[in-house]
């Protein structure tokens, strides 16, 4: 029996340690300086805005820690003496391991503006982002967020629903830019300017303004446009949080490098998660990526290393979800901003311009390649098999049906789609 | 970590006081609640057709216009901003106000009707006066403390409804089901039944019958007065009792193999049909700890129990002392029950034995419960089963089961317990349809694939108090008995993980869940 340190208990922790406990009898402690227990992150917003209480954001009721031998350490980690194997907390206490999985997340992105560090001025990760955003939202009329993301549009929501203002900068010439082609990028703006959110495109930040409290009161733009505010939400993505490690013998480059056992270069030592940062990615993604699912699958791969089982992380197709205010959006495959040189897009858009669908395939052999889709639900087994079997692009059509997860007597478009992008599919394919 | 909940709530405060539509709807609906109040307070209003009739479109305007209010400017989505910051719904001060009034209401209405102005030997007085002229318009008789009661319900169905429709006017199967119930509230369970009476005679005399209202849920539909009245009814009357059985024996299974109990809970039934609309904002009060799933399974499954020996003793009693009069002796009536209950609980271990594991002990202990109280009712003289009287039985059943659970604690408790508390922890018909929908259905609830982030949100708004994202996050269908079908799951679901079906499925994937996220591909398991 070994003694399992983890340090985080968010998803990629978490999910390691019941996958421990599957497999094996390891004795397993889950470290976080966080909350005590388990929550899942990305439902913070509902909390703030009033649909959910800490209690329902726990995938887990508290006794299932207990129950599952896995224990709790509430504290802070703040060096890893990795070649003795354990661990030094904040306050000097000392925990010895035999495996270390290192999985402590991220924090907001900071790109070094004037005034980042004033009160009033923050980004939002974790539930103590979330206390601060609800203390900083007393007496706020207005809010800026800075950086057209996936957390920018939640913040704006979760304004929005205590009657917050919203201005929103965005450097890129359209919403999303580096992730959204151009229709479903216009689709989702149209969506969050129909919320009377002040939603600027090529936008910077330039400086954010004190008052004499040392308390944001305005931000000046690269227009030298001055805007007053209460709050200013940093949400130009998340970076490892890594910070406790530096200086220690665990390799660094933004993240923990890992190899594709997620291993780092101490031996019994790992890392998994938004953290991890791989030397080269397994599927020649990106090599860090932020995302619950992929932390979850690393969680599952790397218990099994630990158990006897060395296993590679190898995600199967990429799948990923989200929601900007009242529009679900969900991605199966790879859809590139800019279709790449063999790829040909169908595209239909719904006449009400808050649903559409947009499907990929390669143009050399018709073989069905990726899918965006906004206010309509896919099912994913069906979107992985043909995508995985290369399944032609004319098949996938027959077939769309297939695909459907609409919640019963919705309003069926598959049939129109189907029609219009038969009609726009080349004879040759 | 209460005290961060403490913080995040208290500090900044609840979004939005009520926009100046919902004040004025406020007023409007409390001033037509203000007219039934003074009524119950004996202020004689003259002209009282008019009176009720302004007081009730008070009321329904108000709540109309309400939601117009809070809807009406919105855009379609999900609504569930504030919820846990008002005291209305997070089992704050106006919660524990509203539920404290709701329970009294239903105490005064079971038990003590006189105060609200019954008399049974004269002109009646009060609240129940007022709606005297629109009782003798359906039914041609005075008014009663139940006419009241059903037409505040309806109205209360109708006009929440309404409200339920708008905050859900994205979503078609919500819309569908929400008029649905208020159609079989309207017509089956108001109107019809009043008018009915009308048909009544002296030689003719059909019990007032809720046709939707089936047995167990409607214990007293087998009961001695009721079971002549409709002998002595004709065809009509003998058709009605025919229907009767059929619903519970025919029709039920039929309809709950196809679609689960949805069909019923949360389309058809008046208990469903006012926790859908009028208790629509306490959903998310429901316990979704383990310990209340056990409780649940305990307590409702004791009252199917009750209400199957009960109505056995009731029903063999007056075919025991008046068998010159049915055409069943209490003999084949006894061995009938013990046949069908025992068809039943064979095939149930015979088909999904595997399934049932622990819970066999469980169904196998209430089974034998039921057969020995059967022999006890054969083998005892008369009315009696063992020590009890059946009547005893019956009045127990009554005041226990049908007043105090699903009244008083089932309804007044909406803003503390949740909205279905009556229908999770002490309905008997959903218990048996519950049994069937998880071992004999269509129906499940799938998820999709890997896409559940755990956020809690289907758990939460839940009103059963199942634990859904348990399942979700496992990628694992939810087959659960107590589940109604009511939808609500799905529309929150963020990211567009579940989906009520009723479509084939290949047997296995009904229960089981892959234990590796999907779309992992890098772990072959063999499990």
């Amino acid at each position: 029996m070994k003694h399992i340190a983890i340090i985080g208990n968010g998803i990629s922790g978490v999910t390691a340690a019941r996958h421990i406990r599957k497999l094996s009898d390891h004795k397993i402690t889950l470290i976080s300086a966080e909350t005590e227990h388990f929550f899942s992150r990305t439902a913070l917003m509902y909390v703030y805005m009033g649909h959910m209480k800490q209690e329902h954001v726990k995938p887990y009721e508290d006794h299932f820690w207990s129950k599952n031998r896995i224990d709790l350490k509430f504290g802070y980690v703040s060096k890893v003496d990795a070649n003795n194997k354990k661990l030094v907390f904040d306050n000097q206490e000392e925990l010895e391991f035999d495996d270390l999985i290192i999985a402590c997340g991220s924090k907001p992105n900071k790109f070094g503006w004037k005034g980042q560090d004033l009160d009033g001025v923050q980004g939002l990760y974790s539930w103590q982002d979330l206390e601060l955003m609800g203390k900083n939202s007393v007496n706020c009329e207005r809010a800026v967020i800075v950086g057209g993301g996936l957390i920018g549009v939640e913040m704006a929501e979760m304004f929005l629903s205590r009657g917050i203002k919203v201005t929103f900068l965005v450097r890129e010439k359209r919403f999303w830019g580096s992730v959204l082609p151009k229709e479903e990028s216009e689709l989702v703006s149209r969506h969050i300017i129909s919320h009377h959110v002040d939603l600027r495109f090529e936008t910077e930040l330039e400086e954010i303004i004190p008052d004499e409290n040392g308390r944001a009161k305005a931000i000046r733009t690269n227009d030298g446009e001055e805007i007053i505010c209460q709050f200013v939400g940093l949400t130009a993505g998340v970076g490892p949080n890594v910070d406790f490690l530096n200086g220690g013998s665990v390799d660094l480059n933004r993240g923990v490098l890992v190899n594709e056992f997620l291993e780092t270069n101490i031996p019994n030592v790992y890392s998994i998660g938004d953290c991890a940062e791989f030397h080269q990615h397994p599927t020649g993604r990106r090599n860090m990526e932020q995302v619950w699912y992929t932390g979850k699958m690393m969680g599952e791969t790397v218990a099994q290393t630990i158990c006897g089982t060395k296993t590679a992380y190898k995600p199967g197709i990429w799948f990923n979800s989200a929601k900007f205010f009242d529009i679900e959006y969900q991605t199966y495959g790879w859809v590139w901003a800019q279709p790449k040189e063999n790829e040909a897009v169908l595209y239909w858009e719904h006449n009400d311009g808050k649903k559409c669908l947009k499907l990929i395939y390669d143009n050399n052999n018709g073989s069905f390649l990726a899918v965006n889709v906004f206010g309509i639900r896919l099912r994913h087994k069906v979107l992985d098999y043909w995508i995985k079997n290369e399944t032609k692009i004319e098949e996938v059509l027959q077939n769309l049906e297939d695909a459907n997860f609409e919640p019963q007597f919705y309003e069926n478009s598959f049939p129109e789609i189907k029609k219009m992008f038969l009609l726009q599919l080349p004879k040759t394919v | 970590m209460t005290k961060i909940d403490k913080d995040i709530a208290l500090v900044t405060g609840p979004p939005k006081d009520i926009n100046n539509v919902q004040k004025i709807a406020t007023l409007i609906g409390m001033s037509g609640l203000l007219i039934l109040v003074l009524a119950a307070f004996n202020v004689n209003f003259p002209h009282k057709g008019i009176w009720l009739a302004i007081a009730l479109a008070s009321i329904a305007g108000g709540i109309i216009l309400y939601s117009k209010g809070a809807y009406g400017n919105k855009q379609e989505g999900i609504k569930n901003d504030g919820v846990w910051f008002k005291s209305i719904s997070n089992r704050g001060f106006w919660g524990w106000i509203a539920g404290i009034a709701m329970t009294g209401f239903y105490i005064v209405l079971y038990f003590f009707p006189a105060l609200l102005g019954l008399n049974a030997d004269g002109e009646n007085t009060g609240i129940i006066s007022l709606f005297d002229p629109l009782s003798r318009m359906l039914s041609g008789n005075a008014a009663s403390q139940w006419f009241v009661y059903g037409t505040m319900y309806t109205v209360a169905i109708i006009a929440f409804g309404i409200k339920f429709m708008w905050k859900y006017r994205h979503n078609k199967y919500e819309r569908l089901r929400t008029f649905s119930v208020m159609f079989f509230q309207t017509g089956f369970a108001f109107i019809i039944p009043e008018l009915m009476t009308r048909l009544n005679s002296d030689k003719f005399s059909l019990p007032y019958y809720d046709l939707k209202n089936v047995w167990p849920l409607n214990y007293s539909n087998f009961e001695q007065y009721r079971v002549d009245d409709m002998i002595s009814a004709g065809n009509v009357g003998l058709g009605l009792l025919i229907f009767g059985v059929a619903s519970v024996l025919i029709i039920t299974p039929i309809m709950t193999y196809k679609y689960g109990k949805r069909w019923y809970c949360s389309w058809v039934c008046g208990c469903g049909g006012l926790a859908e609309t009028a208790g629509d904002p306490f959903r998310q009060l429901s316990d979704k700890s383990t310990w209340a799933w056990k409780m649940e399974r305990w307590m409702v499954h004791s009252v199917v129990v009750f209400v199957v020996i009960m109505t056995t003793a009731v029903v063999s009693t007056y075919l025991g002392y008046d068998d010159q009069k049915y055409w069943l002796t209490r003999e084949t009536f006894l061995i009938g029950v013990i046949a069908i209950l025992t068809i039943l609980i064979g095939l149930l271990f015979f088909f999904r034995r595997d399934e049932l594991k622990k819970d066999a002990k469980i169904g196998a202990i209430g089974y034998f419960v039921i057969i020995v109280a059967m022999i006890g009712i054969h083998y005892s003289a008369g009315s009696r089963i063992f020590i009890f009287e059946a009547e005893t039985l019956r009045s127990t059943y009554g005041f226990l089961i049908g007043s105090v659970f699903s009244g008083v604690i089932g309804t007044g408790f909406y803003p503390i317990l949740g909205n279905r508390s009556w229908c999770r922890f002490g309905c008997p018909m959903a218990a048996i349809m519950g049994m069937q929908q998880r071992f004999f259905s269509k129906f499940r609830i799938t998820t999709n694939g890997g896409q559940c982030i755990s956020c809690g949100n289907c758990s939460t708004y839940c009103e059963m108090g199942i634990d859904v994202k348990a399942y979700a996050q496992k990628g694992q269908n939810i087959v659960r008995s107590s589940c109604v079908g009511c939808g609500v799951c799905s529309a929150v679901c963020p990211r567009g993980v579940l989906k009520l079906e009723n479509g084939e499925d290949s047997g296995d994937s009904r229960y089981d869940s892959d234990p590796i996220t999907f779309g992992n591909d890098g772990i072959k398991l063999n499990m």
